[in-house]
């Protein structure tokens, strides 16, 4: 909250390309805008700041994501979201592993040799019904521990997320700088597509793609959702780096690079799109909790992840049908998957008023 | 404005015969066939099959049958597993319930999603605001899967106030927690798109205008204000049909309701292929028609936008 001057003199005009009805980014030539350059020209300083650093050497400074560091660890929203999103993340990615250690329970351990273990018990409660460290969150029908399951179905969960948000910077990203830097009838040829596409219901597309081409493993049918997750997500960044490449593009150090004879396809890549990467980080940061948030709504439909590997929405799908009678089955998977989401999120806005502030909305 | 529409349908056709011609790539790439189950048919069977459903002929030929029945008649044909009933019928029977909780969930999503995004906008950085931004951020994140049950054990298991599931007429108390589980997402949306848009327009000079010639703060936020602070909002219209199609699915799912998103997952889990095709392609047409509705609508209201 340290910048209210420069952020109130982006307010009036940042506009959401989402919001905009007809579909089309602001042109540069439609504002005279000498802060964006301004941004553009740092962000171009920042590049090489960073470069230096990763060469070991050591360079003093305020640079642009010095700042933006600085202005994040002030929004104690983001503080608390990063944090909950680091202890979520460790604890799926180890967390099976040391329960396994320490308890000796995979999150698949179903306890056969007792056929009075084999049913599902309330958190910290003890085959008597007595109190116990053993199930912190239960068990499910199977008499299988909740918490390794929760764990485990973060880590797919997650995984499913990051790989897919990867994929969607992958296609958005080339697609958005391709299109901006070339411009003219290609920009907006490319442009129309992904406003067409934007209109059309993708997660019923996505749910017939993923019902017809059911995959027999239940690896296929991951791979399957990274691609269709994946393929449907990118229009936004599109947008969102077009615009940036579209007021880089006019530049003196894209004239230099021009002028020495670099190719088309080296400008574009290691010139314009590194330059565009804080807006990039910071909306790929909002895209995993959508992309999660979608990965769910499919599993619980029973399209997505299938057995025996479970995510936080395959898990929260059986949950829901006891809801009754074991509510701890939906409570803690939905619970957990909620508030990774919100973090999520707080994380990303607070990456964007740090990073961005010419994206903020609000 | 007649040439701004004639334009966007000159779009929005081609694009509703993109949808459907996806969709029936998928179903027709997709390996295997509606009636290859689990037993192996015999020989005779599967060619009268082939024959009967005119598999036998080349896939152009399939195509374009299908595409003109649903062009010319409208006729999405009969339904595979639903014996007898054509896709069109379901659909009729199916999309007032779908449509009842949908419009129901977004009337009152706006009912309180504007007045808070208003209240936190206009007391911006106070106490009110960030609880509200924080609550509307929860709202996002929570899925509907998981509230809605949440709400029905509260509710329904413990509380006895709410009765859990099923459908039983347009005018019962079953309509209220399928409704309301809908309309959190959209009401966190709509909060936080008023907010972001009246901060936006009382920093404008009209206002300061409306101000300095000694209006009420009353009639500055409501003549003045509210008209522009809504824009997101109406924008957001287009977008949030889509989310309400899709969120449906899950609410009918969750309390068994016969409505479209119902049978649309029955249709696809079965690979009953008429029907897929027949929803898929209802709803790419109302969703792309409401857009244009929308971008209409906005056209109209906002003096700025030209329709060029």
């Amino acid at each position: 909250m340290s910048d209210k001057q420069p952020r109130e003199s982006f307010e009036h005009k940042m506009r959401d390309p989402a919001l905009n009805p007809l579909g089309e980014p602001p042109q540069p030539g439609d504002r005279p805008d000498p802060d964006i350059i301004a941004l553009g020209s740092e962000m171009a300083i920042a590049e090489a700041d960073v470069r230096s650093a990763e060469d070991g050497e050591y360079v003093r400074g305020s640079s642009l994501w010095r700042d933006a560091w600085r202005r994040l660890l002030k929004n104690k929203l983001a503080v608390f979201g990063m944090v909950v999103v680091i202890v979520i993340t460790v604890a799926s990615l180890i967390g099976p592993a040391l329960i396994k250690a320490t308890l000796g329970i995979t999150p698949d351990y179903i306890p056969s040799n007792d056929v009075k273990l084999i049913k599902s018990f309330p958190p910290f409660t003890g085959p008597n019904g007595e109190f116990s460290w053993s199930h912190p969150m239960g068990t499910d029908n199977a008499g299988r521990d909740q918490f390794a399951r929760v764990l485990q179905g973060g880590q797919i969960s997650l995984f499913v997320g990051v790989i897919s948000t990867l994929v969607s910077l992958l296609i958005g990203v080339s697609y958005g700088a391709i299109a901006g830097y070339l411009g003219g009838r290609v920009d907006n040829l490319m442009m129309r597509l992904v406003d067409v596409l934007y209109s059309l219901p993708y997660v019923i597309l996505v749910i017939v793609l993923l019902s017809m081409f059911r995959s027999q493993t239940a690896r296929g049918q991951l791979v399957l959702l990274f691609v269709a997750l994946g393929s449907v997500s990118w229009l936004t960044m599109a947008r969102i780096v077009r615009g940036q490449v579209l007021s880089l593009k006019n530049q003196e150090f894209v004239l230099a690079a021009r002028a020495t004879g670099v190719s088309t396809f080296r400008i574009i890549f290691r010139h314009l799109v590194p330059n565009t990467l804080g807006p990039v980080i910071v909306y790929a940061t909002l895209t995993i909790p959508q992309v999660m948030l979608t990965e769910a709504f499919l599993s619980f439909l029973g399209f997505g992840v299938q057995a025996p590997l479970a995510s936080w929405g395959s898990l929260a799908s059986d949950g829901a049908q006891n809801i009754a009678i074991f509510p701890w089955q939906l409570i803690f998977p939905g619970v957990t998957m909620a508030l990774t989401l919100f973090s999520l999120n707080f994380l990303g806005d607070g990456l964007r008023d740090a990073l961005d502030p010419q994206m903020r909305t609000d | 404005m007649l040439r701004f529409i004639i334009k966007r349908l000159l779009v929005t056709i081609p694009t509703i015969l993109v949808v459907i011609t996806i969709t029936w790539g998928l179903v027709r790439l997709a390996p295997g066939n509606f009636y290859s189950g689990e037993k192996k048919l015999p020989a005779a069977i599967e060619k009268n099959i082939r024959e009967k459903y005119g598999l036998d002929k080349p896939w152009y030929q399939q195509y374009g049958k299908t595409m003109w029945n649903i062009v010319r008649h409208f006729d999405f044909g009969t339904s595979l597993r639903y014996q007898g009933q054509s896709v069109n019928k379901i659909i009729a029977r199916s999309l007032p319930i779908s449509a009842s909780v949908g419009i129901l969930a977004y009337l009152l999503a706006l009912l309180i999603g504007i007045p808070v995004g208003c209240v936190a906008a206009l007391k911006q950085n106070s106490k009110w605001d960030y609880t509200s931004m924080a609550l509307t951020m929860l709202g996002i994140s929570i899925p509907n899967f998981v509230l809605g049950p949440i709400l029905v054990l509260v509710f329904a298991l413990s509380l006895y106030w709410l009765p859990p599931s099923r459908w039983d007429g347009y005018f019962s108390l079953n309509l209220i927690l399928p409704v309301v589980t809908l309309s959190a997402v959209y009401m966190a949306y709509i909060a936080r798109l008023t907010r972001a848009g009246m901060l936006e327009v009382l920093r404008s000079d009209y206002i300061r205008t409306a101000r300095a010639k000694g209006l009420s703060e009353r009639e500055v936020v409501v003549r003045h204000a509210l008209r522009g602070g809504l824009m997101p909002v109406i924008s957001y219209t287009g977008p949030a049909l889509a989310f309400l199609l899709t969120g449906t699915v899950v609410i009918e799912k969750i309390f068994a309701l016969p409505g479209l998103g119902n049978y649309f997952i029955q249709a696809s889990l079965n690979r009953d292929e008429p029907l897929v095709i027949g929803i898929v392609a209802f709803i790419a047409i109302t969703l792309l028609l409401m857009n244009l509705v929308v971008d209409i609508a906005y056209a109209y209201l906002d003096p700025r936008v030209r329709y060029s």
